[in-house]
């Protein structure tokens, strides 16, 4: 093989009109080849592999909050390191699985769900994922450097902005918060910019937008959110360091700043990401339950309006994060009954899930499970919400223990069940094999008996008077048993967690290999072979209905009853459309590069520098931008070997 | 089809199982336990008004969310699929009728909902006026300065909330004071005020006034604490309201005003090394410290260190010795230094406490370690 490459280098070396500097990577296997790619697959698969490697971290940090709160007086953890871990608990599954793994998702099926080849920005793509991992390190590293945040993850100014000397919070950890979520911020506007222009513009011929699968109509609202929610709390963020580091004075009361500004400006951010959390979650499902009832989605222009009158409404509603702040009567009465139109567009969503189950002919399979585990779990998420939106009853309620179970049953019992249910449904198309079953089955249930014992009794510590995010509580408070069970609960949790992963290792060894299209789906990801290709589609599909691909399996009878087509009479049933003859190299495919990987390294780079206010380091990061930036601009478009000599 | 309808039967037995379950074990105590903490125990009108709100609405929620859990497990159970089986069910589409009406009526009932909630937002949020008692929280990392505002009175406490009952209780939640030379930084974060049994919770924020109303029908003691997360000890901020009646909460008043040992002994009593005490606290009645407790009446309190410790001998004079030990401060610019090491000896903070303990007690009752010191 070297020898191959280094022959036809020499051919081509009096061609060169750039340096060898700018030479496009060319490996296509092996490490290298993952961190220079551009396909969306691999990048999709890093994304979700580092977002359940940091849900794994975040999840032991919640194992170590619950071992510290299982009995009154808790000695586990000092003070300090329980505000470092409830801090890093969230804004790790917040900005390191919950994001991420909707970039993974995304990634991964919408140019196949659209019928494209790949994404808009192939690159910017690569750029969203480096400065996602290298943004997460960063955080992290901040354990060894000097304090991890411990400001919360929403990072309430003046606690998080007075500068150090004054000692509020101990440690360098706030600065650390700022710079790794502005940083972060960054890698998901690109992200966000790539999947909206994906979406509008590289749709195949005839998927019209109301053809789109659902879960694509919610990653495009999900990206629509994030251009506009990260501004806000950018802002904010360089605020909070401005004041922490160089005495400005935004939020400084005594100098005629405002605390409150700070939270209008992260919660006009802070509510919507709710949103772009969950709605790649209400995607997944709405995917998963036609395809396990072997009926069509119940009302899908209603579901996808919903989703988007999610989305609107979501920017009028920050302010019942602050219904105890002080706004006045006027202002949290509004905000209070915008809160409740939400449920409006969500209820619909939930009835219009279960009409879909409703007289389908229902599969069990471990996919399904999560999906109907998400319907339940994430109405109780849903309900406890529409309490909180009752003002008086949310001044007893906010930041106690019902909190915590209410967005956990909105976030874990829908997100993380959604996308538990994703891996199940969609493992096949991603790595060629089928998870096993029975271990599913086992994942699944633990995590049901798990997550209900965990966070179902929070409501009632809530309602009780225990506030959260305190490192201890006294005993006899009466909390001692429910946080028990509370407790062991967590460790089901993570025992479940441990099945899913044995699955994972299993699979990759024994798993059973799984055809183009083992659930007998609906949308055009299945009409590929599992892996799918580079080039996902061999001809690009023409689409003439809503669930494309279902229509070219069957069709139905004057009673709306389901006929299967003769084989043979609809392509592609067997998931391979691959003409006769077809050559994949005369598929352009984007080549690969590591421009964006060395301007994601200038970030930590610059932000090590603001965080010690080492200016050298600033200056390096600075200069290493710049350089990944122009390399970035004038790389050749072209292929590093256009002849195709390597096999691809 | 027998088959099928026996499924059925089954699924809606287990159906009907979960549901008593889950009934019987949300009404089965439904109050929770008496901690004195409880929002489910309100022991005053504002309390119970919020109770009383949020109560059709849980079981509303209730309703609700049994119907589409059991709704769940029915349609997945009620038409599974057997194994070999290959139905080809009806395929639906949609139903406008339906659709509209399962947005309509979740609008109704948010509609209903909407009515009393925004009654109560400005019924709560009235000030009473007439027979009241004034009193101006503010919040400090981490406990709680009391200051009684009204006319006659000005009673400064830490913590502990003594309060008439039957009579609406007016708090003005004052941020921290601007500090000098302006503009510092030692102003202060936000923390939220909370006494669950008595009234929901409201936050206390640098640079702002707000306003929180208590009121007990009943003689009793009351926890709180701070609800906003504001640094290392968030957890040790608890708050004590004493409703007492008004003949009792008269004679507290009068007992708080009384100056019975002079400033200047007390001082001179704690601060026998040049501890330098005073430059924190405050060792005259009505004058707040400077950024600590006024201790002029310390020991007719029950508890201390943000209403963590019980005011005792024992805690008080380890507290003195070392208190960072007892209490996570972190490098909060001014806290309660260690003084063991700047040198104080135990036999020295022991000799504090039992001052403190004797002489800034309305009635004292030194504790017999205290004889002979």
């Amino acid at each position: 093989m070297t020898t191959v490459e280094d022959a036809t280098a020499l051919v081509h070396a009096p061609e060169k009109k750039h340096s060898r500097l700018l030479d496009r990577p060319r490996a296509t296997t092996g490490p290298w080849s993952w961190v220079t790619t551009v396909d969306h697959k691999k990048i999709a698969i890093m994304y979700g592999t580092l977002a359940i490697c940091f849900f794994m971290v975040g999840g032991v940090e919640a194992l170590f909050i619950r071992l510290q709160l299982a009995r009154p007086n808790g000695t586990i953890l000092s003070a300090a390191r329980y505000n470092e871990f409830f801090t890093m608990h969230g804004t790790t599954m917040v900005f390191l699985l919950g994001m991420p793994i909707a970039a993974a998702f995304g990634n991964y099926l919408v140019p196949l769900m659209i019928g494209a080849r790949d994404v808009a920005f192939p690159r910017m793509n690569m750029l969203g994922f480096w400065i996602f991992a290298c943004g997460g390190i960063f955080l992290y590293s901040s354990f060894a450097l000097g304090g991890a945040p411990d400001g919360g993850w929403f990072g309430y100014a003046p606690l998080t902005s007075t500068p150090l000397a004054a000692g509020y919070l101990p440690g360098r950890g706030a600065d650390f918060w700022c710079v790794g979520l502005i940083m972060l911020g960054i890698g998901s506007v690109a992200t966000a910019v790539n999947f909206l222009v994906t979406i509008l513009n590289m749709r195949a011929p005839g998927m019209t937008m109301m053809r789109m699968p659902v879960f694509v109509w919610m990653i495009l609202v999900i990206a629509f959110l994030t251009l506009f929610a990260m501004p806000p709390v950018t802002a904010a963020l360089i605020m909070v360091f401005m004041d922490r580091n160089f005495h400005t004075n935004f939020f400084n009361a005594a100098a005629g700043g405002d605390p409150l500004m700070y939270q209008n400006l992260f919660w006009i951010f802070g509510h919507p990401e709710v949103y772009i959390l969950i709605l790649p979650g209400m995607g997944i499902v709405s995917e998963i339950l036609p395809v396990f009832s072997r009926k069509p989605l119940f009302g899908y222009s209603i579901v996808v309006f919903s989703g988007i009158a999610i989305g609107f409404l979501g920017w009028g509603v920050w302010a019942h994060h602050m219904f105890v702040s002080g706004l006045g009567p006027i202002a949290v009465s509004a905000f209070g009954l915008s809160t409740m139109l939400i449920a409006i567009p969500t209820g619909v969503k939930i009835f219009n899930w279960l009409a879909t189950v409703w007289g389908g002919a229902v599969r069990l399979r471990t996919a399904m499970l999560f999906a109907l585990g998400f319907i339940a779990q994430f109405t109780i998420g849903g309900l406890s919400g529409v309490m909180h939106s009752i003002v008086p009853s949310d001044t007893q309620q906010t930041d106690t223990y019902f909190v915590v179970a209410h967005f956990h049953y909105v976030l874990f019992g829908g997100l993380v069940f959604a996308v538990f249910g994703g891996f199940y449904y969609w493992w096949p198309k991603f790595f060629g094999r089928m998870l096993n079953e029975k271990l599913g089955k086992v994942n699944f249930w633990l995590m049901v008996i798990g997550f209900n014992l965990t966070f179902f009794p929070m409501h009632f510590l809530g309602f009780e008077g225990q506030p959260r995010r305190t490192y201890t509580y006294p005993s006899g408070m009466g909390w001692d048993t429910l946080n028990l069970l509370a407790t062991i609960g967590a460790f089901i949790i993570a025992l479940s967690v441990l099945v899913f992963l044995v699955n994972v290792i299993y699979t990759a060894r024994r798993g059973e290999e799984a055809p183009a299209d083992p659930w007998d789906a609906r949308t055009l990801e299945w009409s590929i072979p599992s892996p799918p290709p580079e080039y996902n589609f061999a001809v690009v599909p023409v689409v003439t209905s809503l669930d494309d691909y279902w229509h070219r399996k069957y069709t139905e009878d004057d009673e709306g009853r389901l006929v299967r087509l003769p084989a043979g009479g609809a392509d592609g049933a067997d998931g391979d459309q691959t003409p006769v003859g077809f050559d994949p190299h005369s598929i352009h495919m984007p080549s690969p590069s590591y421009w964006p990987l060395i301007f994601a390294v200038s970030l930590p780079t610059m932000g090590y520098g603001f965080v010690f206010k080492n200016w050298y380091l600033l200056a390096a990061g600075v200069i290493v931008a710049f350089f990944g930036l122009v390399g970035w601009g004038i790389e050749p478009p072209t292929e590093p070997e256009p002849h195709g000599t390597e096999a691809h | 089809m027998l088959d099928r309808t026996h499924r059925f039967r089954r699924a809606s037995k287990v159906a009907a199982l979960l549901i008593g379950v889950v009934t019987l074990a949300s009404c089965g105590d439904k109050t929770g336990p008496n901690n004195k903490q409880n929002a489910l125990r309100p022991a005053g009108p504002y309390a119970r008004q919020i109770l009383h709100l949020t109560e059709p609405f849980f079981w509303i929620a209730v309703v609700i969310g049994l119907g589409v859990i059991g709704g769940t497990i029915y349609v997945a159970l009620r038409f599974r699929e057997k194994p070999g089986e290959e139905r080809s069910p009806k395929q639906i589409h949609g139903n406008t009728v339906l659709e509209i009406s399962w947005t309509i009526i979740p609008a109704l009932i948010l509609a209903v909902m909407a009515v009393p909630t925004v009654a109560t937002i400005f019924s709560l949020a009235k000030r009473p006026t007439g027979n009241v008692v004034n009193v101006t929280v503010s919040a400090r990392q981490w406990w709680w300065q009391f200051t009684y505002t009204d006319a006659g009175n000005g009673v400064v406490t830490a913590n502990e909330l003594h309060i008439p009952i039957q009579t609406p209780v007016n708090l003005t939640l004052e941020g921290p004071p601007a500090c000098s030379p302006t503009p510092c930084y030692a102003n202060g974060v936000i923390h939220s005020f909370w006494v669950p049994a008595l009234n929901g919770k409201k936050d206390v924020v640098p640079g702002r006034t707000s306003f929180l109303k208590l009121e007990a029908d009943k003689v009793g003691e009351y926890f709180g604490q701070c609800a906003e997360y504001c640094g290392l000890s968030h957890a040790d901020m608890r708050i004590r309201v004493f409703a007492q009646t008004r003949p009792d909460y008269d004679a507290w008043v009068k007992s708080q005003i009384a100056q019975n040992v002079s400033e200047a002994a007390l001082e001179r009593g704690v601060d026998n090394a040049d501890w330098a005490c005073a430059t924190c606290h405050s060792f005259k009645s009505k004058v707040p410290g400077a950024v600590a407790p006024n201790l002029t009446h310390l020991a007719d309190r029950t508890t201390f260190a943000g209403a963590i410790y019980k005011l005792n001998y024992d805690n008080l004079w380890r507290w003195v010795y070392d208190a960072p030990s007892r209490k996570p401060m972190g490098d909060l610019q001014s806290h309660m230094p260690n003084f063991s090491a700047a040198g104080m000896s135990q036999q020295e903070a022991k000799k504090i406490a039992c001052f403190l303990l004797t002489n800034t007690a309305t009635n004292p009752n030194p504790p017999p370690e205290c004889a002979g010191q």
